[in-house]
């Protein structure tokens, strides 16, 4: 089991033009957990992301993933492990069909072209997508291509599931289909998201982050219960944590 | 500048379809060999937004009229040239095949015209020349501006020349000329300050993408390529500009050879030069109705008789003579040029084979 | 120019079409690029003052229309788009050319408007062609075509990522134009300060795009190469497609048909 491990020690990340995106940032995730990374924008949500899967080199400290550092020859494995969704799914669907784009990574880990084949039917059905095959990628709607994108990932068998805003865009009726599909999975799963309402309903644990620092670590519950903690690092309760504003603030107050 | 198919013979629409294929070919080599993986998403994205940045009118000023970039020296900037001219070729293609911009057969002439000379001569022997390691914006400006020039000047006289020798269409070539080159010379300046503007809009916001195009080209290992096409492309220029000269006011052109040479422009009139150069069009005969074919109408004008129509008359086939010198000139340095580095190119597989 | 939005419906509609699931769109894409080639070669390779021995040559883009069941209305007014420019390049010819070449009754027609009508004919023949072909195949089996016949996959993948990002550039592009023009009151461009602003803002958020689906390739194993799945056979029906219309093209070359066809009519010429 633990080469499902995620461990950050004391990350750090500047960047050539100075900025200092991460400072001093630990956590472990362990197999089978579902984290939120929330924090005001700029906070360093997707640099800490880009981190995960060796796409960013660390300024100081250190990722492992599975127990592994990351080297040029772990690189692949690891990628392989770590699957990675991104928020704008127009950058992760480049190719001129949804086959294709499903059937790229599979194609890169060298797989044949049965299981390959094989890898891209399961993929889709397990996003509810099969009869997207066919189509180029300009023809989706958002939830399509959201949930299409996920099948680029999922065709690699990952066994950590590294999301960035996944409901970011999406209509309503997208959203909730999405949330469905997510609280099926049983991989390890890391969002970094403002729907603090998602958050709530997915993640069992969230970790705060603030200028570049982890501020909180915990029980979703517990975190979202410290208004304190909230105001400070630019954040408030989710909607469904708030008063009613139809019937009044019954609720929402401690 | 785009080429017509209508006007292309299927001789020269060949010959540049395979001087554009075999340039693709070369480019493609060039940049798997880097190695840069970051290229391959870039091209197609920076293909694309040239698409759409060609579709963006700016106004320029004092004409009342809109122009938009074509963008092959800017590509080449950000991308380097082997990978702009790539790009540079997508757009076309795809252009010529949804919106029939020019045409399938003179997609070979265009991809050379527009691609080759910004992206392959135009930013390696001009721009980068000009503009050095760490340019300044003033800088950035000139080489733009120069290069923007250069490139399309090439290209605006690569276009009369395919278009003459492919002979389906009568104009001809000095009335031709004279109308390409001038234009493409405003055009050149409109778009070498475009590109200079976006240049340095990019710098302020992004330094970190120019830096990272700023690698030596590898002049060192083709020293002898680069040099004969630096000559090309000086003869092209100097071909464009000429003819650009002549096909002003030819007293202003007899003005300044007489001011440079101390005599006055009568030497010009004599009849011996104009045998001389009469026998000089005789033997580039290929271009025979072109070289200085002056319009029926105007035949018929002078044979109208009358004194005042001589004198025009003299000064017609004189200019025609002139700008037949020229073109003369340049395709018979071309010609010879061609066959050096044909000889230049065997001589080399040859001795890296021995 | 097309304007941009226009541009994206232009796409889209060939895309669909050459969706269709007709005997045509099921051959090999590579029968029907080098058919559309030797067409060209044949339509192209005529002399200056061909005027009547092209007419039979629109019978390639007809029946290809008719056999991949595409909307003639649509192709034939997107070849009389073309027209106008044809026309004004072949306009110069009858001012140069007059020379007359063929009498009808007491009318002389000069060579420079045969040659001017031949301009025209020739545009809309090669136009109509290439927009069929886009019908019928769609443009990413025509790329992956050209890879088969030999392009080099650097030019071939260019052109597919191109293709794919152009809608999603057309899109930001549009957006931002558009919002350019709201703000300018009807000027033609705010000249090239705000020029260099707009097109500068766009060339940074493509860049930006471009790192991160550079990042999304990384992710999912990218190193340089690309790998295909898709077979496609070239087969008996794809070589009788393309023989049969070669041959044709060749026969039509050679032989002014038209004129046979109207001696036939008129009795041979005395």
């Amino acid at each position: 089991m633990s080469h499902h491990l995620v461990e950050v020690r004391n990350l750090r990340h500047v960047y050539p033009d100075g900025t200092v995106a991460l400072r001093d940032v630990s956590f472990r995730i362990t197999h089978g957990e579902s984290v939120a990374i929330i924090g005001a924008n700029g906070a360093g949500k997707s640099t800490l992301l880009m981190h995960l899967n060796g796409y960013l080199s660390p300024t100081g400290g250190e990722v492992r993933v599975g127990d592994l550092p990351f080297t040029k020859r772990t690189l692949p494995d690891i990628r392989r492990t770590v699957g990675m969704v991104f928020q704008d799914p127009d950058d992760q669907l480049f190719m001129p069909t949804v086959f294709e784009d499903v059937a790229f990574g599979p194609l890169n880990l060298g797989l044949s072209a049965v299981e390959v084949g094989e890898r891209v039917r399961e993929a889709l059905e397990r996003v509810g997508a099969p009869h997207l095959r066919e189509r180029p990628p300009y023809r989706l709607s958002g939830g399509e291509k959201k949930r299409v994108a996920i099948a680029t990932v999922l065709s690699m068998a990952p066994d950590i599931l590294v999301m960035d805003e996944p409901t970011n865009g999406l209509d309503p009726l997208a959203r909730r289909r999405l949330i469905e599909l997510l609280k099926e999975f049983r991989h390890t799963k890391i969002f970094t998201s403002h729907d603090l309402d998602m958050v709530l309903e997915l993640c069992e644990r969230t970790i705060v982050l603030h200028e570049g620092e982890v501020r909180a670590d915990g029980p979703t519950r517990e975190i979202f219960r410290n208004d304190g903690l909230l105001v400070e690092c630019s954040l408030e309760k989710p909607l469904s944590m708030q008063g009613c504003p139809v019937c009044g603030d019954k609720r929402g107050k401690r | 500048m785009h080429m017509a198919d209508a006007l292309l013979s299927p001789a020269v629409g060949g010959a540049m379809w395979a001087a554009s294929s075999g340039t693709i070919a070369y480019c493609s080599s060039k940049v798997r060999k880097e190695l840069d993986d970051r290229k391959v998403p870039l091209m197609g994205v920076l293909g694309a937004f040239l698409f759409a940045a060609q579709m963006i009118n700016f106004s320029i000023p004092g004409t009342g009229s809109s122009g938009h970039l074509g963008g092959g020296l800017l590509l080449a900037i950000l991308l380097g040239p082997h990978a702009a001219f790539l790009a540079i070729a997508s757009v076309l293609v795809v252009q010529a095949l949804f919106f029939a911009d020019g045409g399938l057969l003179a997609l070979g002439c265009n991809v050379f015209n527009l691609g080759f000379f910004p992206a392959l001569v135009a930013y390696p022997f001009v721009y980068r020349k000009i503009a050095g390691e760490r340019p300044g914006h003033a800088r950035v400006t000139v080489a733009a501006v120069v290069a923007a020039v250069a490139g399309l000047q090439m290209g605006a006289l690569a276009v009369v020349l395919q278009t003459v020798a492919s002979g389906i269409s009568s104009l001809p070539f000095p009335a031709f000329v004279a109308l390409m080159q001038p234009i493409h010379l405003a055009i050149g300046i409109v778009e070498g300050l475009a590109t200079a503007a976006i240049v340095s809009f990019v710098r302020k916001a992004r330094p970190d993408i120019l830096q990272a195009t700023v690698e030596a080209p590898k002049g060192g290992r083709h020293p002898f390529r680069n040099v004969l096409l630096a000559f090309l492309a000086a003869a092209f220029l100097a071909g464009g500009i000429l003819s650009w000269f002549a096909s002003g006011n030819p007293d202003g052109l007899e003005w300044s050879i007489a001011k440079a040479t101390g005599k006055t422009g009568i030497a010009w009139r004599e009849p011996g030069i104009h045998r001389t150069l009469a026998a000089l069009q005789e033997r580039f005969a290929f271009l025979p109705d072109y070289s200085f074919r002056k319009s029926p109408e105007r035949r018929s004008e002078s044979a109208g008789a009358g004194p005042g129509r001589q004198v025009s008359d003299a000064r017609n086939r004189e200019e025609g003579g002139r700008i037949g010198t020229t073109v003369s000139g340049v395709i018979g340095g071309l010609i010879s040029l061609a066959l050096v580095f044909l000889a230049g190119f065997l001589l080399k597989k040859r001795s890296r084979d021995a | 120019m097309a304007s941009i939005q226009g541009t994206i419906l232009d796409f889209r509609r060939l895309e669909e079409l050459a969706g269709g699931d007709t005997a045509l769109h099921r051959l090999d894409a590579r029968a029907k690029v080098l058919s559309t080639l030797a067409y060209l070669l044949a339509v192209v390779s005529f002399d200056r003052y061909a005027l009547t021995a092209l007419f039979p040559f629109f019978l390639y883009p007809v029946a290809i229309l008719s056999l991949g069941g595409l909307p003639a209305g649509y192709f034939a007014r997107k070849v009389a788009l073309i027209l106008p420019f044809a026309l004004a390049v072949g306009m110069l010819n009858p001012l140069f050319d007059r020379e007359v070449m063929v009498r009808l009754g007491p009318i002389g027609v000069t060579g420079g408007w045969i040659s001017c009508g031949s301009i025209v004919v020739r545009a809309a023949l090669t136009v109509s062609a290439a927009l069929v072909l886009v019908g019928v195949t769609g443009f990413p089996e025509i790329c992956r075509a050209l890879e088969r016949l030999g392009a080099p996959q650097a030019f071939t993948v260019q052109l597919l990522f191109l293709y794919r990002y152009i809608f999603v550039l057309t899109e930001v592009g549009g957006r931002s134009s558009r919002a350019r023009e709201l703000r300018s009151f009807g000027g033609k461009g705010l000249g090239i300060r705000s020029y260099g602003s707009l097109v500068g803002h766009l060339l940074l958020r493509t860049w930006m795009r471009a790192e991160r689906i550079h990042m999304a390739m990384r992710a999912r194993g990218f190193t340089g190469e690309f790998h295909t799945t898709a077979q496609s056979r070239f087969g008996i029906r794809e070589l009788l497609f393309l023989l049969c219309w070669s041959t044709l093209f060749a026969v039509l070359r050679l032989r002014n048909v038209p004129q046979f066809l109207g001696a036939l009519v008129t009795g041979p010429p005395g």
